[in-house]
């Protein structure tokens, strides 16, 4: 059994779409931000997690995504989430990171809010 | 050609479900407890968000226990009851025999504190209270109890 998190990256001009798949615990968060590490190197401006086939988190994870934001701030760059499921939601926003990066519902909508370009 | 008499063992009357599981202290063991949390939700025709918060909920009462009780059997211990006349809730209750810890001098997380002083983790049991309806936290010498509950 395993729900190991499974990370894909999509190039959108400087934004970069980090869709994962699974669950988000400490090995899933770490790999989230190995791959968000690379795109902030290459000089992405904004960064997209996309949530859509995550079901369930923990909050080791969460507090890797964390990191992963102050780092994005550090760097001067954004972060949106899309996809979120609304229990997702609610723990994001009960932990605050709502408070520091944008939610959106659907990855359509996170890209044209950042200005990304074909 | 077979006697007729009473069935030796009868059945019990059914009582309200209730399921009983002991999860190993290993990674990803508490997606194992969080399927039984799935079918009763499920079965006792739970909305798909409230059992997503139970699940939730479960993970962060496994991984407490995984991570502070230092249990000396290395397993958590869970059970499931469905209550009410008509399955109107789900009660879980998650134990562990490990060194317990002060429940009432815990010191609760706040975004402040996670973004401005870095101290990002200590959310487990603020996020069971937020996510179910009645939560119940008994820790000692013997080990911690969680008991939470959530209403259909």
């Amino acid at each position: 059994m395993s729900e190991t998190c499974k990370v894909s990256v999509e190039r959108r001009g400087d934004v970069a779409v980090l869709s994962t798949d699974g669950y988000i615990n400490n090995q899933g968060g770490e790999e989230i931000a190995r791959e968000a590490y690379v795109e902030l190197e290459k000089g992405v401006r904004a960064l997209i997690l996309n949530l859509q086939k995550t079901r369930i988190v923990n909050s080791i994870g969460i507090s890797i995504l964390i990191e992963v934001l102050e780092k994005v701030m550090e760097r001067k760059a954004v972060l949106a989430f899309c996809g979120l499921t609304p229990t997702i939601d609610k723990t994001f926003r009960i932990m605050g990171l709502a408070q520091y990066a944008a939610i959106y519902p659907t990855e359509e909508e996170a890209l044209q809010a950042v200005g990304a370009t074909a | 050609m077979a006697q007729r008499g009473s069935a030796p063992n009868e059945p019990a009357a059914a009582g309200p479900p209730e399921v009983s599981l002991t999860i190993p202290v290993a990674p990803e063991m508490e997606i194992v407890a969080t399927a039984q949390a799935d079918a009763l939700g499920e079965y006792m025709d739970m909305s798909r968000d409230k059992i997503d918060e139970v699940k939730l909920a479960l993970v962060e009462a496994c991984i407490n226990a995984f991570e502070h009780a230092e249990t000396e059997d290395k397993q958590v211990h869970i059970t499931f009851r469905v209550g009410g006349d008509t399955g109107e809730w789900l009660e879980i209750e998650v134990r562990d025999r490990g060194r317990g810890f002060d429940a009432q001098g815990i010191e609760s997380p706040s975004p402040h504190k996670t973004f401005e002083e870095r101290r990002r983790r200590g959310w487990g049991l603020h996020i069971i209270k937020s996510l179910m309806d009645e939560v119940e936290i008994v820790s000692g010498d013997w080990g911690t109890r969680i008991l939470m509950r959530k209403y259909k």
